[in-house]
């Protein structure tokens, strides 16, 4: 995911020379690197300072730039959060805040470099948008909307390294704002995002070895949430199924209850996502997620499946 | 748009119609005071002068947002001398005045970005620095000659992201970002030379920061306005002005509870009395 933003971000930076990227600290990744080389000016280190990383986004935002803020998710959203909320959010200004390994991917580096709640903390503020592609062709046509938008602030939540293509051949474009059908069945509708989505693929596998007819659906946009598909989807279907990488106060799961209780939904919905606990285990980003209780046969078990 | 407003040269400062316009300002503010239940009079009388200066005497102008140069008011607790100013320029219209803080209006007791002649909301303090930077960074990477002034409280540069943005603006050798330090000794609560004796000496602080730096009486237009035209301009700029916090008023002057007061008719009176014979 990490690869294929900075090889969109330097294809797109080429032909814009309002597009930049301020960092804090953090070695730039692939295509980065070569932005960096050939676009010195525009691609901006603050150092360990990611209040001024935010600011100086809001500030080159209002003179005319692009600015993408890029650093771990942590450090993007929560270390500098009211220069987020104030410059960006309240300004409402286009600056996209790339939040790299969202949730548990720093798997062996402990809860401060986790942003578990990131997905809850970036949807509770006004103006902000929150994306998070489940594979690398997402991550490239969010990217593409980012860089030309003029919606407002967005939180840009990617994984690391390594995630499969999941939407190679899906059913529906991509479209911001707009939960995408990869696969259409008619008996489970599986909702995620994010890099999860590969294990919620493998539950939808598994679901339909055992006689299901299963629709996977990437909710890569989680605000602003269109309710109005996500019902449409909810009510047509007999069994709903959340999966995603974030703890559960301000989660998808908590959103699709709500709405099931607005639209009077008669589905089952399970809802599968990370505790709200600080566990101090360490090992791969399975075996936390392993530990929240996010594993394809812990899922498929509490299912029946 | 007043005829104060130019487009490619920045109107020369008259010492003496700053020394007017000040006057009448203060007295404005405190006509708005006698409408609302508090409002931050002294801070906005500490930096009357530093305001006027940048709107009237620095920035050039050509229409309200697409400006050739900038102005952060990171201590956005002191943007009723904004208000008043802009009133002056034509770019706030009186009603506006009138409706502060009200539901009808579009003024609050901190400046908002989209108002005419605002250009970031502020208010919580520490943040000017790193927008401001951001602005003048922005400015010359677009080969664009536009000037940032930034007006800072003395308090909020105890805000380490103060810091953070200072050490930034000096590492990308912003020439172009013209900040002043309102520096009144007191903060919220108490005179930063008591509590926070660690507080100074500010203006070393700033260079060994990495910026070009004076200390001017911050009521004094005349010796503001030549240090700028004095600097070097190739690194960041700080006038460390001292003030009086409550600036022409001798109840409100270094007293703290008038931070965030509003006088009552008695004071009124009196506060306008010695404004008109200080003016003499």
């Amino acid at each position: 995911m990490r690869n294929r933003f900075a090889d969109v971000f330097y294809e797109l930076g080429r032909d814009d020379p309002s597009l930049c990227i301020v960092v804090a600290d953090i070695s730039p990744a692939g295509s980065i690197a070569r932005f960096r080389e050939e676009y010195p000016d525009r691609f901006v280190n603050t150092g360990v300072a990611e209040q001024v990383m935010i600011g100086m986004c809001a500030g080159m935002a209002q003179r005319g730039l692009r600015p993408f803020a890029y650093t771990i998710a942590t450090f993007t959203l929560y270390r500098p959060f009211e220069f987020v909320r104030d410059d960006l959010c309240y300004q409402n200004l286009p600056v996209t805040l790339v939040g790299i390994g969202g949730g548990v991917t720093y798997s062996t580096l402990g809860a401060t470099h986790h942003a578990m709640e990131d997905i809850g903390i970036a949807t509770s503020l006004p103006n902000m948008s929150v994306i998070a592609p489940c594979d690398p062709l997402e991550v490239e046509a969010a990217t593409r909307w980012c860089a030309t938008q003029d919606v407002g602030p967005v939180y840009l939540r990617l994984g690391k390294a390594g995630e499969p293509t999941l939407t190679a051949d899906a059913e529906e474009p991509w479209e911001f704002g707009v939960p995408r059908v990869i696969e259409r069945g008619t008996d489970i509708c599986i909702l995620t995002y994010g890099p999860v989505a590969a294990m919620a693929h493998q539950v939808a596998e598994r679901a339909r070895h055992s006689g299901r007819s299963v629709s996977m659906v990437s909710v890569h946009t989680v605000k602003p949430l269109d309710r109005h598909k996500l019902a449409e989807l909810m009510h047509s279907h007999e069994h709903v199924i959340v999966i995603e990488e974030t703890t559960p106060t301000g989660s998808l799961g908590a959103a699709v209850k709500q709405t099931a209780w607005d639209t009077q939904c008669k589905a089952r919905i399970d809802t599968f996502c990370l505790r709200d606990e600080f566990l101090h285990v360490y090992g791969s980003h399975q075996d936390i997620l392993a530990a929240h209780g996010l594993t394809e046969a812990h899922i498929c078990a509490q299912l029946g499946l | 748009m007043s005829g104060l407003l130019h487009g490619d040269n920045a109107p020369v400062l008259d010492a003496a119609a700053a020394r007017g316009r000040c006057l009448r300002y203060r007295k404005r503010i405190l006509d708005m005071s006698q409408n609302v239940g508090a409002l931050h009079a002294a801070p906005a009388f500490s930096c009357m002068e530093i305001v006027d200066l940048v709107y009237h005497a620095l920035m050039r102008w050509s229409d309200e947002r697409d400006t050739p140069d900038a102005f952060v008011m990171s201590k956005g607790h002191g943007c009723v001398s904004q208000y008043v100013i802009l009133e002056d320029m034509g770019i706030l219209e009186t009603a506006d005045i009138e409706a502060y803080c009200t539901p009808t209006g579009r003024l609050g007791a901190h400046p908002d970005y989209g108002v005419p002649g605002i250009f970031a909301s502020t208010g919580s303090l520490g943040h000017g620095m790193g927008i401001a930077t951001g602005m003048a960074y922005a400015e010359k990477l677009q080969r664009r000659d536009g000037n940032v002034y930034l007006v800072l409280s003395d308090g909020e540069c105890q805000e380490g992201s103060t810091w953070e943005a200072a050490m930034m603006a000096a590492n990308k050798s912003l020439g172009n970002l013209i900040a002043f330090v309102d520096l009144n000794d007191f903060s919220g609560l108490e005179r930063m030379s008591e509590a926070h004796k660690a507080f100074y000496p500010l203006k070393e602080k700033f260079e060994t920061f990495g910026w070009e730096t004076a200390s001017v009486n911050g009521h004094d237009a005349a010796a503001m306005y030549a240090a700028i035209q004095q600097r070097d301009g190739d690194k960041p700029f700080v006038a460390v002005c001292e003030t009086v916090k409550g600036k022409g008023v001798s109840y409100m002057e270094h007293v703290p509870i008038w931070h965030y007061r509003s006088p009552n008719p008695d004071e009124y009176a009196q506060a306008l009395a010695e404004l008109e014979e200080i003016s003499g």
